[in-house]
This record gives C-alpha cells, sequence and structure tokens, in this order.
C-alpha cells in the first residue's frame, strides 16, 4: 500500500493552499495513506489547518528555531530522517518545492519527478516539457521511493472537514549553518493572490509604464480579481517579479483570465493552459494570443480597457 | 576566489516550436536550431562579470550530453570563459547523474562556486543545481536575480512566489540563476577565433566512474491538448455580452 507524505508550504503562520492541492493529487492512489509534515518553528495553527484537509491520515509537525524560514538545505535533511516509511514523498510545484525537493530526492539516491500533471499508476505520471509543447509519461522504478513536485495548477485544493490527529515527528538530525536568511521583501496586495484567484487579469510589455498598470489594477479590482504580467512588463520594472506568469513564472488555472496587450509567446501559455476562459485584448489581429483565446478583441487597450471596467460597473 | 564552474546544457533554441515526434517517442530534433540553454548563458555571464570585477581568477564551462555539445562550449568560450569539459554521452543522462557528474568534476578541480541555469528549457526539470548542492554538502541559492561577495560568503537575492528573498550562504556553493540575474553579452567575431585555441577537455562519461541513478523510464511522448481558437467579439460590448454568457461578469 502506498504510504505517501506530503511536505507542507506556508509562511510560519498560515498554510499555503498548494499543500491541499498536493493532497489532492495524492488522494488519486487508491487507498493510499497520506501524511502531511510541517516543519516550523512554532507549528501549532499550521497544523491545525493541515489536520482539517480532507483525505489526511495523520498531521507530523517537526518544531525547531532552524525551521522559523523554509531553507531546502536545512528541511531536506530533516525529511530524509522521517523519510524511511513513505513509498513517496511530494511537494508543491512551486519554487518552495522547487528549491526544497531536488535536495530531498538526492539525499535518498533517486531522481524527481517534476511538475506531475497528471497520476497514471501508483509509479505512472504525466508532466509537461518544452514550455508545455509536449506531455510525458514516465515510470519511476518500483523499488525505490518515489519523490515528486505536483503541478498546482493541475489540482484543485482537496476539502476541508477533516480531524486528522497531530503527532510529533521525531527528526532530530544536526543541521548546517551555512545558509542564512536575511529578508523577504513583498509587494504587499489586498487583491486575491495569483496563484489561487479564480479571476486574473494580466498587463504586458504594450502597458509601456507603471503607471499605465493602473488602467489594469482598475479592471481586476472591478471584477475582483488577481493581477499578472508577461516576463516583458516585469523585466521593464512595470510590476514585481511576483506578478509573472509562465515558464519561469507562476503556472496558473484561474476561471477566467484576460490577456491584455500581451502577444502570447509559448512561454507565457505555458503558465495559462489550464484557464477556463481566456480573454485577449490586443491591437495585432495576427498576435499568437488569438490562437488560444476563447474571446478576442482587437483594441488598442488604452480604449477598450477603461471601456470595459466602465461597462462592468 | 579561485575557480568558477559553469554548466551549459545543449538544448532546442527557444524560438523553436517544439514537435512531439507521430510515433510518441521523443520530440523533433533533426535540423532543429540548438543553443546554450538561455539560463546557463545567463549563468556564465554572471561568472565573467565576476571575474571580470577581479573577484575570480578562472571560469571553466562544463557539459554533460553529445559530442555536438562542443559547439555549445565554443559559444562559451567565445563569451570570456578560460576553459572547456565536455562530458560526452550519446544516450540521455538523468539530473542526480549529471549533479554526480559535476561533483566528480568538482573534486578534481576544487571549485569555489558552481553557476547553472535554475532550469533547462528541455526537460524543464530544475533538479540538477539542487541535487549537487545536496551530495556536495554545500549551500545552495536558487532562482538568483541578484548576487554580492563578502569574503568567504554570498548574499543572494531570489525569486520566489511571494517577492525577493535575500539569503547570505558560505563558499563553496552552488548558485542557480534566473532571467532578470544580467543580459548575457553577444559575442563578437574575433573572440570565436580566439576561442578555437582556448582548451577543450573531452571525456567519454564512462570514463568517470558515475553511480547510475535509479531510471525513470520515458514511457511515451504525446502532443499537449490543444486549445481550439474561440470568438472574436467587434468592441467592448460584444466582449461583456460574451462574458455575461459565460456567467464571468
Ligand atoms: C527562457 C525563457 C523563459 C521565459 N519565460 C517567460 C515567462 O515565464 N512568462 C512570460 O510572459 N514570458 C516569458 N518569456 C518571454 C517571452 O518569450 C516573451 O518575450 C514575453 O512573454 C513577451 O511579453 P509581452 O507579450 O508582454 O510583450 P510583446 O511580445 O512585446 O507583446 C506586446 C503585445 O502588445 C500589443 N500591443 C502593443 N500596444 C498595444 C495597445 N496599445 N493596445 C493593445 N495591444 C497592444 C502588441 O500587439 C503585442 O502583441 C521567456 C523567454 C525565455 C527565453
Amino acid at each position: 500500500m502506498a504510504r505517501i507524505l506530503i511536505i507542507a508550504e506556508h509562511d510560519g503562520i498560515r498554510l499555503n493552499p498548494s499543500t491541499a492541492k498536493t493532497v489532492a493529487c495524492a488522494a488519486g492512489i487508491e487507498g493510499a495513506e497520506i501524511h502531511v509534515a510541517i516543519f516550523a518553528s512554532i507549528a501549532g495553527e499550521i497544523a491545525a489547518e493541515a489536520a482539517k484537509i480532507e483525505f489526511v491520515a495523520r498531521v507530523l509537525t517537526v518544531e525547531r528555531p532552524e525551521n522559523e524560514h523554509a531553507i531546502g538545505a536545512l528541511q531536506a535533511p530533516q525529511i530524509v530522517a522521517i523519510a524511511a516509511a513513505y513509498s513517496h514523498i511530494f511537494g508543491p510545484s512551486t519554487t518552495f518545492g522547487k528549491d526544497l525537493m531536488p535536495q530531498v530526492a538526492a539525499l535518498l539516491g533517486v531522481n524527481q519527478i517534476s511538475d506531475v500533471m497528471s497520476l497514471e499508476g501508483t509509479h505512472t505520471f504525466k508532466r509537461l516539457i518544452y514550455a508545455g509543447n509536449a506531455v510525458v509519461t514516465v515510470a519511476a522504478p518500483a523499488d525505490s521511493v518515489v519523490v515528486a513536485t505536483i503541478r498546482t495548477a493541475s489540482y484543485r485544493a482537496a476539502g476541508g472537514g477533516n480531524k486528522a490527529p497531530v503527532e510529533i515527528a521525531d527528526a532530530a538530525v544536526e543541521l548546517p549553518s551555512h545558509t542564512r536568511f536575511v529578508n523577504l521583501q513583498s509587494g504587499k496586495s489586498d487583491r486575491p493572490d495569483l496563484q489561487t484567484a479564480a479571476k486574473v487579469v494580466s498587463g504586458g510589455r504594450a502597458l509601456a509604464s507603471a503607471e499605465n498598470f493602473e488602467i489594469i489594477y482598475k479592471l481586476a479590482d472591478k471584477l475582483g480579481a488577481g493581477v499578472g504580467a508577461s516576463r516583458a512588463a516585469v523585466d521593464a520594472g512595470y510590476v514585481p517579479n511576483e506578478m509573472q506568469v509562465g515558464q519561469t513564472g507562476k503556472i496558473i488555472a484561474p476561471d477566467l483570465y484576460i490577456a491584455i496587450g500581451i502577444s502570447g509567446a509559448i512561454q507565457h501559455l505555458t503558465g495559462i493552459k489550464d484557464a477556463g476562459t481566456i480573454v485577449a485584448i490586443n491591437k495585432d489581429g495576427d498576435a499568437p494570443i488569438f490562437e488560444i483565446a476563447d474571446i478576442g478583441l482587437v483594441a488598442d487597450l488604452f480604449q477598450a480597457v477603461p471601456e470595459l471596467t466602465e461597462a462592468l460597473g | 576566489m579561485e575557480k568558477i564552474l559553469v554548466g551549459l546544457k545543449r538544448v532546442v533554441d527557444y524560438n523553436v516550436r517544439v514537435r512531439v515526434k507521430s510515433d510518441g517517442s521523443g520530440v523533433e530534433t533533426d535540423g532543429v536550431k540548438m543553443s546554450i540553454n538561455p539560463f546557463d548563458e545567463i549563468a556564465l555571464e554572471e561568472a565573467l562579470r565576476i571575474k571580470e570585477r577581479g573577484e575570480a581568477s578562472e571560469v571553466i564551462v562544463v557539459s554533460i550530453g553529445p559530442e555536438d555539445s562542443q559547439q555549445q562550449l565554443r559559444t562559451g568560450l567565445a563569451m570570456g570563459a578560460d576553459r572547456a569539459i565536455l562530458i560526452e554521452t550519446d544516450g540521455p543522462i538523468d539530473p542526480l547523474s549529471r549533479a554526480r557528474v559535476f561533483k566528480s568534476i568538482i573534486d578534481q578541480e576544487k571549485i569555489d562556486l558552481v553557476l547553472m541555469g535554475k532550469q533547462a528549457i528541455d526537460d524543464d526539470n530544475s533538479q540538477t543545481g539542487q541535487m549537487l548542492a545536496a551530495i556536495w554538502g554545500r549551500p545552495q541559492a536558487t532562482f538568483a536575480s541578484k548576487i554580492v561577495f563578502e569574503g568567504d560568503t554570498a548574499r543572494v537575492t531570489r525569486e520566489v512566489d511571494t517577492g525577493l528573498e535575500t539569503i547570505e550562504i558560505d563558499l563553496p556553493a552552488v548558485i542557480t540563476t534566473d532571467l532578470r540575474l544580467n543580459e548575457p553579452r553577444y559575442v563578437k567575431l574575433p573572440d570565436i577565433m580566439k576561442a578555437k585555441k582556448k582548451t577543450l577537455d573531452r571525456t567519454p562519461l564512462a570514463d568517470l566512474d558515475i553511480e547510475a541513478a535509479p531510471e525513470i523510464k520515458e514511457l511515451v511522448y504525446e502532443a499537449p491538448a490543444e486549445r481550439g481558437r474561440g470568438i472574436m467579439v467587434d468592441d467592448v460590448a460584444g466582449l461583456v455580452a460574451a462574458l455575461k454568457d459565460k456567467g464571468l461578469a
């Protein structure tokens, strides 16, 4: 029987929704016993949140001061210390999981399966490669532990209402002191989180300045949407890096995605493949974004977007 | 700092629209333009800048792959790397084995810093750098967008989902690069000529005695599900109506 350990992502206070999505993936393995491990300086409330997630059989906590910030080089040896009881170890394919999980795999002497988009069996998975231009089905060897990151955009978060027991796990290993957290700068925003928002409005290079991005924010606020951007808009400094959508930014799956002044480069499109409805506003009728848009409007964004915001009023 | 080791992977150029072979055995690579993985090019550019600032004395580029990877290494030499190492293999090679190859080079060369791309744009795995740091027992700073050295430590700003995280790591270490770290230089013709005289050592992978990792088998490749072309609307009123139709406004 599969015993699956899921490494929780959190910010020291709250559980990240990527955890419940990773659980949803694991629950696809029939009869699996799913444990969620929380490495934190204080785990209490995070553990209580994790215990509510459907399908979770047990929550394990490892509290030590070194776990105040998620540092892969410090968490990986602790995970390895409790790994022996498990057939699978999963983490989310977010920057947290991407940093950490390959270290776990390497310490266990196996390769990782990155960005699982679907399960085909206990050891068989589908994943996207070449910026989403191909899907490959891969099989991990049956006789070694499976370490994988889960493409959170492919899964809906598992439900709540569970009351899984919470236990302290023994992961007492010596940790290195060679890696130290300094600070985190994040643009605090009251808007819905890009990775979980039901609606997202994104702007591209065409916005031409940080000030002009205001019309994107106004439309987003009217819709109650999160805000994203193309790489070109981030590179040009119109918006911060955490807003980038695409192969090397965030992979998202909102019900509605509105791409404004974005050409539709393959690296951008791979970030929005799983969106419900894609709307494109672009002044060039031949822009590749229209090849995948469900609703397209050829227009100058500086006219169309304020007009749309107004019309939605 | 003495030596910086930079990984350069030969991949299908990012402008190529990759197609899956009709028999599902892989993707079409015949006659397709190949380049240095863009993230690795950024890693090399950073290494060269560190050396040009006088903070390192040698930049070594290494590629693990087919004989033709010499082209990418020559480009790296033309950009300014001092010498190149090709670990030659025709077969597929997995991230853990790649990490073990890097480790064996580190053991021979006494490397102070390894720079490589945060992911390769072919398999999109994002594993080798992290795996190398783990088996080397040294720090890692992934997804770097800024690197500053202070003595035997580096302060690295990382692009993470929540913003920009800064960490401090002791050297030697592995740093993987993100897109906004720098803009790689263009190679000039005289540099290409000069690069021909630089050393490029070739070693068959089999000579390195690398422990094989349990194999992850690639069973079949498929084209992804297509999103069809939708409808075009004439104006904002049409857009609003279409959104209302779908219950989205
Ligand atoms: C390794 C690698 C990784 C990458 N990763 C990502 C990634 O994660 N995410 C990402 O987005 N990109 C990524 N890119 C970059 C990608 O290839 C494109 O360069 C980028 O997405 C282009 O951004 P854009 O669409 O905003 O700009 P452009 O391609 O310049 O498009 C601007 C669009 O705006 C339209 N326009 C101009 N003025 C107006 C107007 N007034 N009204 C309406 N429309 C207007 C134009 O017609 C054009 O279609 C990556 C590239 C590489 C090489």
